[in-house]
């Protein structure tokens, strides 16, 4: 093939350019918007935990830059999992996998918002909660997506800790570092996440198992996992009422923490002991779900204690 | 030259697409205009109006 030849088949290729197809919604698709809202959540409830006060405006800037480098981060993820998002029912309408962005454009995407929130947090409010921001974003983009997702069954604990950070990036945005009290925030998700997640693969083992990804289902056996789910139960329960007993919650945050605590290890033991047809089916959707309300409740008392405080002081 | 020179075609599909991400790249660069000037006066404080005049 001659080089003019070359040429004439280049543009002609490029002429069926399949670019250009996303729209702002589906841009917006791309930053997971149900995973920003939880990480907006966490993060304002590790600012007004945090000792000491920032300017709202500042407040409400930190808050934006970590739901962008959230939402960032997502789509770092979805293009480097386009290959495995095409393959499972849960993921096959993301904007990548239907044909709508493509993977070089999500990349694209997904770099550019990284370096804007990282670079924006840090000039606007401190340099240590951009920091901790771009490691995040790291985290769970390179270790996480990259490397142990599909390389071990552990990928949810390890990478859990990417989705944990965002409380103690809020409590950095206010104090300009990490104490005990945003560590123990952080740990009520880095434990919260496995159960979740292993809740969840029980039911949609299926999809996991046909992508290759090596959710502990899949690679140990659905008896390990139900293990695994009522030990980390187990362990996150008296983590919830951490706060009370370190003096930042009050006695009936610790109430309720320990109620939801005790729920938790309750539907994951009916799990552990339901392990055939739609009895454990359904004992893993329940406990799937009440996970959510669990972590949203904690943190939703921890919020509103904080706002009591301060209307009073 | 070949008939193909005129570089990429957009079908209107792409146009309106592009259309809504141009207008969203807009939205978004003024966001951060206003974001930074807001921040820039709440940084100041009250010595914005401390200077020589």
């Amino acid at each position: 093939m001659s080089l003019a030849d070359r040429q004439d088949t280049m543009i002609a290729s490029s002429n069926a350019w399949e670019g250009g197809m996303g729209s702002a919604g589906d841009y917006i698709a791309l930053l997971k918007p149900r995973v920003m809202s939880l990480v907006i959540f966490t993060a304002f409830v590790g600012m007004m935990l945090a000792p000491g006060s920032v300017h709202p405006v500042i407040a409400a800037v930190a808050v934006l830059c970590i739901a962008v480098g959230a939402g960032a981060s997502g789509a770092l993820n979805m293009w480097y999992d386009a290959d495995i998002d095409r393959i499972m029912s849960r993921t096959a309408k993301r904007p990548i996998p239907a044909g709508k962005v493509t993977p070089d454009e999500a990349l694209a995407f997904g770099i550019t918002l990284s370096i804007g929130s990282v670079l924006t947090l840090g000039l606007l409010v401190n340099w240590f909660a951009g920091a901790f921001l771009a490691f995040t974003i790291f985290f769970y983009a390179v270790v996480y997506t990259m490397w142990l997702k599909r390389s071990t069954p552990q990928n949810i604990v390890i990478g859990g800790a990417a989705g944990a950070f965002p409380p103690m990036i809020g409590w950095a945005a206010v104090t300009g570092d990490v104490s005990l009290e945003s560590f123990v925030l952080f740990l009520i998700i880095f434990m919260w996440t496995p159960p979740h997640f292993w809740a969840l693969a029980l039911f949609k083992k299926g999809d996991y198992e046909t992508a290759g990804v090596p959710m502990m289902p899949v690679t140990a056996g659905e008896t390990v996992t139900r293990h695994n789910i009522l030990a980390y139960a187990v362990l996150l329960a008296p983590i919830g009422v951490a706060p009370y007993f370190l003096g930042y919650a009050s006695v009936v945050y610790g109430a309720m923490a320990a109620g939801l605590g005790l729920a938790f290890v309750w539907l994951s033991y009916d799990v552990w002991r339901k392990r055939e047809g739609d009895a454990a089916h359904t004992a893993s959707v329940r406990l799937f779900k009440f996970s959510l309300y669990y972590l949203f409740l904690l943190f939703a008392g921890l919020l509103t204690e904080s706002l009591i405080k301060g209307f009073v002081a | 030259m070949t008939q193909n020179d005129d570089g990429i075609k957009l079908t209107d599909d792409q146009q309106k697409k592009r259309r809504s991400r141009s207008v969203a790249i807009a939205l978004s660069l003024l966001a951060m205009v206003v974001l930074f000037y807001v921040v820039t006066i709440v940084k100041m404080g009250p010595e914005i109006l401390n200077r020589p005049l």
